[in-house]
């Protein structure tokens, strides 16, 4: 107990000074005059924008990304004082005195530097030599394109540092197997991987490739442990559970975490409400809230109703009619009923409101107590203002002449009856006596006399229709799609017998007292599915490349210019680092192919170790590299050069492990071996050369001559901006 | 799972297999073939093969003597089992020769399966029976009332039209390969259809047309899928109950009943897709026997199958990574077996080079070079292929074109793209949407002939008409500076400092002024690529280049599509980099001018590969276009597992008589229910397995059918499957179906093995016996009854 009595307490401690070194090195490229410059700097003004959302607590939905990144930046925000109120509408605007821009910079500048040293661990870890492992910190240092990545509030350097943690912290992981499994620092080590990996796709959606990857080193790890005959059955079976809950279920739930946090962080309505449904945007403070607090729950024969299409695509609206009629020849030459038209308007308006009547009674108050509509009743629905009916019937829509024409009924005495029953399916219920409720429910409308759903196609009217969205009567058999349910979003239970009275009941803003929550879950799944469904708009950016042009670095991205001068940043690779990690790479295929084939007719060329050694630094450099870059070859958005720098990262920790094997492997002789060393060291002075060379490029601070700037330009495609005086 | 099968061979070879008899005979090739089909001991599937169940109580020792003793049956087997199987008969006494020597060492052993060979051949000829008995029932289901509906259903409108244009050899384009409709034609040709239905829309009555020859020849290739996979199955299997399910499954599914039973191309895929399902497992099995006849017949008729596949859908393409990946499993065993030297591993993989990739090649260049042979008259078709390919066509304006030869100012132009696919310089009556450059006329670039497609060339400094008759021809020259008018709208090509609407680094090029009149912005430079200056201009011949005079940027197509705005054409616009690529190229199509003389022209013919390459791109980019909107219903591939929706091929309102593809709900879930059963049951094996777990030889053989047999099927399901996640394209209900047969064949061997596994558990033979005769038989009927 008192043993510090008799002994001293002695507090050993390893410092790899080369780390402190290294750390100490990427602080500096990374941080020096971080706020210069003072302006927006190219995407800054993408997420700035959400940014200013987290300060004001406002709701807002970004489908490029999990809201993880945005809250690590809008804690540098936080941190330093900002109160989100900038514009961010222009690239190169002056940021005003409010914005803490070093404090905004400095998260990902952090995390740009903490990737120089890791880069040394991970490749000590995976078991190569220190100077290896030196090298691979080095030409982190000077990469230019990560550095410029690094210094300006983007997720990229963040991405890239979550990364290389779930890869350093697996590794370290799994080299704690062998000696002590189950001591603290193999569960530390196993966890964070998890929990580095969860942040990886937190900050980006592409992070999941670098999960899949650990995950599927792992599952091969724990394949080989499951043949592992020495281990007890029991044994293998806690690995397993212990692998499983670290790498599944913890990033799993701090995904989920996220969320939480995201959602308690935005709790107002904002810009964004219109593309969540009524329920989600009822839960949130201000906005539809407002409205529809104190509705009555249940919609009853006699209730004002709006009806809102749930699918919303492409603008959310709300079931309409007014006093016009449909023309009676489109330009066409087709014919239509010329009755009133219904269409979907998206905006909110008194047109939009509509009576549920039962066909047996002709009030349309509601009857004290109030019958509610249950699933499958037959209704009428009555447009408050014009008192006519919803009706469909065997008459080509207008734009989409497969299906049927919806009108509000006009009797001209022409043979044509009124069909304007519709029976009520909920879809969402929870029994067949399902109630019809306010927001809650998601309903079709199926024509009764013909089967038909009431639909939003999504076209526009022409003039005649205001421009409006056209509604169709569609053949329930074509089946179920988004499009063809509504819900109810304002609700009133109706009180005015006569006409006069009921419009100036439809005018009256409804009534409000209770407060409906939807559960977190619910609001989760709403909300990614949302983000992952937004669309993008798939027009080309000025500097958009294709993922072909990245290896060759055939494209650039001028990131800002200074007002006066010509001092500019551009976002530019160490051209020699981008050719010598490709080349690496290739090397890295051929050889491993060349000693796969061999070992298969049983020659082995290299020692069993290294060969293992030589496998997994592979699998997790090359293999990281193509995770990270074929995906990009499938994707329909635009694409940047920075969405290559994940990959970069992998290729450069692949660089070194190829150098290595050729100079212990390959060089035969001693002399070999001094002539590659020397090798090295000149293209390693070359790559610093370049690094210098594009350094005015990479940190903005040198206001270049056009002679100089031209001279610069060592590809065509390169567009670095040059002042025409 | 295949990974996990191979490193389970690993395993086997190293540990389990000193301890099996089997150094014997010819000991290089019988071990290699043990690579193949490890713990498979030609004992165990020659009792597969019979149905018996080997009782399990037997001691490991004594199995391995009763294995010997019982070794001569399957030679014996060998000439009947050629002559219940006639395809894998030319593999079985190669089988035989193979385990000699053993025969001869066991001469007493034979002599006490005497008494077995009567019953063999009784148990051939059942086999023989049932295999008739599949196939008839196929037939029988799939021909009864295929003349019915006599209306064109579905697709048929296009498919049918297809096939009467090979009849009536205009030419046409489809997104599709064209061996498919190629047979469908050729059958209707032969039954003596006469190429005159029009197939205008769904519904439309045959009347006194003859369709059934193209029905029936879709049909029978329908029927055939039952007994492909019945003997795929039992191939995999070595067991009749399994094969027999699957059979069953296959044929009382209703989807695969009502898809066959149509002028379609999906039968003819499916048909490809078994085929080359079947003669790559059939080879596999002769793997013993490397060089001989049987060998290399199956494996050319793989290549064969392959080409087929491919030439009639581009989803064909999935066989051909499956059989890849066989392929390359297949040489990797080879190559990791020390016996064998490089130089006989490489002959393994000439030969399959041979006959799976320059076999199929040459067939599926073959089938185009056959359908530009047939289709040799001008059709709707033509406006997708450059105007060196029209001349091809007889009835097109291009051939033996009698056109002026030399540009003219006045003249009537159409200007085409030299990039394949791109199309011709395109301009109607819309404006460029609000936010995207300048408010002004589209131009933009379309594949169809349409009058939009003309332009009239004028001189920049004059709006005189120079048509004029009083007025001399001048010709255009090289380095002219003129203007170009689209005839319809009276418009100006034009372009200026605005960003392209989608690649945002060009200009945008519009349509301008009023009736001719515009600015300076509408003057471009037109030149001839590698011409000097001077020359004129030749219609076709040419390759010009239209430079814009203020901004120096050159009139090109991205070969973007434009959204929904822009009509779905692609994009024209005016690139700032003057590297010269074949988008900024153009060439004088049509020419119209009335005061020239029309000169006979002849073009220069493209070569076969031009044309092959062409129309390639063409059909590529004819894919990509088949996208959905929103708002339309579209079938998701998560929806086609489970059945969850159909689709109507036939009966709108008017008919009573309608046809819905459907598949059989108890057939679709029990297949769904099967794969979820196979990943588990598998992975157990396999976790068993390298947990290093001894099975008992019975569970051991039957774990290798399951892994092996099932893994491939599984990988089939998995590619004919998955890859519909990642398209774009819209998609189809039917297009499930190939996977849908992998599946079914699954289920078959899934419930064979796992009865097989349940009866063994339970140790009374004979209640084993008939709990699996149970099962079998009520999974069976339940197939049957539905």
């Amino acid at each position: 107990m008192l043993g510090f009595l008799k002994h001293p307490v002695v507090v050993t401690a390893d410092i790899n000074l080369n780390v402190v070194a290294l750390t100490a090195m990427g602080l500096l490229s990374r941080l020096w005059q971080l706020s210069y410059p003072r302006a927006v700097v190219f995407d800054e003004v993408y997420y700035g924008q959400y940014i200013s959302f987290y300060m004001k607590r406002i709701f807002f939905l970004d489908g490029s990304g999990p809201p993880f990144g945005h809250m690590l930046l809008a804690l540098g925000g936080y941190l330093g004082g900002f109160d989100g109120n900038f514009l961010w509408n222009r690239i190169g605007a002056e940021y005003s005195s409010n914005v803490p821009v070093w404090s905004l910079r400095l998260l990902p500048a952090l995390t740009g530097a903490l990737s120089v040293p890791m880069a040394y661990q991970i490749l000590s870890e995976l078991g190569f030599s220190h100077c290896a492992a030196m090298g691979a910190a080095l030409l982190m240092l000077i990469e230019n394109a990560l550095i410029t990545q690094s210094r300006l509030m983007l997720l990229e350097s963040v991405l890239i540092f979550f990364n290389l943690l779930a890869v350093l912290s697996y590794l370290k992981f799994s080299n704690s197997q062998k000696q002590r499994p189950f001591s603290p620092s193999w569960w530390f080590w196993l966890t964070l991987t998890g929990v580095a990996c969860s942040c990886a796709v937190g900050v980006k959606y592409v992070g999941v490739f670098t999960y899949l990857l650990v995950l599927a080193v792992a599952g091969v790890h724990a394949w080989h442990l499951i043949g592992d005959r020495s281990l007890s059955n029991v044994s293998v079976l806690c690995h397993l559970l212990a692998r499983a809950a670290a790498l599944l279920v913890v990033p799993a739930a701090m995904y989920l975490l996220f969320f939480y946090v995201h959602l308690s962080l935005v709790y107002r309505s904002g810009p964004h409400d219109q593309i969540m449904s009524s329920a989600f945007q009822a839960s949130l403070e201000g906005g539809l809230a407002r409205i529809t607090q104190g509705q009555p729950l249940e919609v009853a024969y006699g209730s004002q109703v709006t009806l809102k299409n749930v699918f919303g695509k492409p603008v959310p609206c709300w079931l309409h009619s007014h006093q016009s009629t449909y023309p009676m020849i489109y330009e066409n030459g087709r014919g239509s009923s010329h009755q009133q038209q219904v269409t979907c308007y998206p905006f909110k308006d008194v047109n939009n409101w509509w009576i549920v009547k039962d066909p047996g009674r002709h009030q349309l108050v509601v009857s004290n107590p109030p019958r509610p509509v249950r699933h499958g009743d037959v209704v009428q629905l009555v447009h408050g203002m014009t008192t006519r009916f919803l009706n469909t019937h065997d008459v080509a829509a207008p734009l989409s002449p497969h299906s049927q024409e919806v009108s509000c009924y006009v009797d001209y005495n022409v043979s044509m009856p009124s069909q304007n029953l519709w029976r009520l399916d909920i879809v969402n219920r929870d029994s067949d006596a399902g109630v019809w409720k306010t927001i809650l429910s998601e309903v079709r409308l199926v024509h009764v006399n013909t089967s038909a759903v009431l639909k939003l196609s999504g076209a526009h009217l022409p003039d005649w229709g205001f421009r409006q969205l056209e509604v169709v009567g569609e053949k329930l058999s074509r089946g179920y799609h988004e499009s063809t349910v509504w819900n109810v979003e304002e609700h009133r239970y109706g009180k005015s017998q006569e006409q006069e009275e009921r419009e100036v009941e439809l005018h009256s803003p409804t009534q409000m007292d209770v407060h409906r929550n939807l559960s977190f879950l619910a609001r989760f799944l709403e909300l990614q599915w949302r983000m992952l469904t937004a669309k993008s708009d798939g027009s080309e950016h000025k500097y958009s490349s294709s993922p072909l042009d990245w290896v060759t670095l055939d494209t650039s991205i001028a990131y800002w210019l200074h007002p006066r001068t010509s001092a500019q940043i551009h976002l530019l690779g160490n051209v020699v680092i981008w050719a010598s990690a490709s080349l690496a790479t290739a090397v890295y295929t051929l050889l491993f192919f060349w000693y796969l084939l061999r070992r298969r007719r049983k020659i082995c060329d290299l020692p069993e170790d290294s060969w293992l050694r030589w496998v997994l630094a592979g699998a997790l450099c090359a293999g990281g590299w193509a995770v990270n870059y074929v995906p990009f070859f499938l994707m329909e958005k635009t694409l940047f050069l920075y969405h290559y720098l994940p990959a970069l990262t992998f290729q450069i920790l692949l660089l070194p492990v190829v150098l290595q094997h050729i100079s212990d492997h390959l060089c035969r002789t001693q002399l070999l071996r001094s002539l590659f060393s020397a090798l090295l060291v000149a293209w390693y002075s070359c790559a610093c050369h370049v690094f210098n060379t594009l350094r005015p490029l990479t940190y903005g601070d040198k206001s270049l001559s056009p002679s100089e700037l031209k001279a610069l330009r060592w590809k065509d495609s390169w567009d670095i901006l040059i002042r025409k005086y | 799972m295949l990974c996990a099968t191979s490193r389970l061979l690993a395993a086997r070879t190293a540990t389990a297999l000193p301890a099996q008899p089997r150094g014997r005979g010819p000991g290089a090739r019988c071990r290699r073939r043990e690579l193949h089909f490890p713990g498979h001991p030609e004992l165990d599937l020659d009792d597969f093969l019979t149905g018996r169940l080997a009782r399990p109580s037997v001691p490991v020792g004594r199995r391995a003597i009763l294995r010997r003793g019982r070794m001569p049956p399957a030679v014996g087997g060998g000439p009947a089992r050629s002559e219940l199987r006639p395809r894998r008969g030319r593999c079985g006494p190669q089988t035989a020769r193979v385990v000699g020597p053993d025969e001869t060492a066991k001469p007493a052993a034979r002599s006490r399966k005497r008494p077995g060979w009567g019953s063999r051949h009784f148990e051939a000829a059942g086999r023989w029976a049932l295999l008739a008995l599949v196939t008839l029932l196929s037939f029988a289901t799939r021909f009864h009332r295929l003349d019915e509906p006599p209306h064109v259903c579905w697709d048929e409108t296009h498919f049918g039209k297809m096939g009467s244009y090979y009849i009536n050899r205009t030419f046409f384009f489809d997104v599709h390969p064209p061996l498919g409709k190629m047979l469908i034609g050729l059958a209707g040709y032969l039954s003596g259809y006469d190429g005159t239905f029009l197939f205008q829309k769904p519904g439309d009555k045959y009347e006194h047309h003859n369709y059934m020859g193209m029905r029936g020849f879709c049909a029978f290739l329908g029927s055939l899928l039952v007994p492909f996979a019945y003997l795929i199955v039992l191939e995999l299997s070595n067991s009749l109950p399994a094969a027999l399910l699957t059979a069953a499954l296959l044929t009382f599914d209703t989807g695969c009943l009502t898809l066959s039973q149509y002028i379609l191309l999906d039968p003819i895929l499916m048909f490809f897709i078994m085929a080359a399902m079947l003669s790559m497992v059939k080879h596999n099995s002769c793997a013993n026997r490397p060089f001989s006849a049987p060998w290399w017949f199956w494996l050319s008729l793989t290549g064969i199958n392959l080409a087929g596949a491919l030439g009639v859908k581009f989803v064909g393409l999935f066989i051909i990574l499956q059989v890849g990946w066989n392929t390359i499993s297949d040489l990797w065993h080879l190559f990791g077996d020390l016996s064998l030297s490089v130089v006989t591993v490489g002959k393994h993989l000439t030969a399959r080079i041979l006959c799976l990739i320059v076999l199929p090649l040459t067939l599926y260049t073959a089938t185009y070079a056959v359908h530009f042979m047939v289709l040799n008259k001008s059709g709707p078709g033509d406006g997708f292929f450059s105007s060196a390919f029209q001349a091809r066509l007889s009835g097109n304006n291009l051939h033996n074109a009698s056109i002026p030869e030399h540009l003219a100012y006045g003249s009537v132009i159409t200007v085409k793209n030299l990039r394949m696919a791109i199309g011709y310089l395109h301009s109607h009556r819309h404006l460029y949407p609000e936010g995207i450059g300048a408010r002004q006329q589209q131009v933009t670039t379309y594949l169809h002939k349409d009058y939009n497609n003309l332009w009239i060339i004028k001189k920049h400094n004059t709006n005189a008409d120079p048509l004029d008759p009083s007025l001399p021809v001048e010709f255009v020259r090289h380095g002219d500076i003129i203007r170009l008018e689209h005839k319809e709208t009276s418009r100006n090509l034009h372009s200026h400092y605005h960003e392209a609407p989608l690649t945002r680094k060009h200009y945008q090029v519009t349509g301008y002024g009023i009736n001719g009149t515009g600015d300076s912005n509408d003057f471009w430079r037109i030149e001839v690529v590698n011409r000097k200056f001077g020359n004129r201009i030749k219609v076709l011949r040419s390759r010009i280049r239209l430079i814009h005079l203020v901004t120096g940027c050159v009139l090109g197509s991205s070969g973007k599509v434009l959204p929904k705005w822009g009509w779905e054409q692609l994009e024209v616009t005016c690139t700032p980099y003057l590297k010269e690529t074949l988008n900024s190229i153009w060439n004088v199509e049509d020419h119209i001018n009335p005061k020239l003389p029309n000169i006979s022209l002849d073009v220069l013919q493209p070569s076969f590969p031009e044309v092959l390459l062409e129309s390639h791109m063409v059909m590529i980019r004819g894919n990509n276009g088949l996208k959905p909107k929103d708002n339309e219903f579209t079938s998701k591939p998560w929806h086609w597992p489970v059945n969850y929706q159909g689709l109507r091929f036939s009966g709108i309102n008017d008919t009573d008589f309608r046809v819905y593809l459907l598949g059989n709900p108890v057939v679709w879930w029990l297949n769904l229910l099967s794969i979820a059963l196979y990943l588990l049951l598998g992975s157990i094996i396999a976790v068993a397995v390298q947990r290093g777990a001894h099975l008992p030889a019975e569970v051991e053989g039957l774990s290798q059918v399951l892994l092996r047999g099932g893994g491939q099927l599984l990988l089939g399901w998995i590619l004919h499957y998955f890859p519909f996640f990642l398209m774009g394209r819209i998609l189809y209900f039917h297009h499930y179906f190939p996977a849908m047969l992998f599946s079914s064949m699954l289920t078959g061997i899934l419930w064979d093995t796992l009865l097989r596994l349940w009866a063994w558990s339970l140790a009374s033979s004979s209640l084993a016996r008939g709990l699996y005769v149970v099962g079998n038989l009520s999974l069976l009927l339940g197939t049957a009854y539905r």
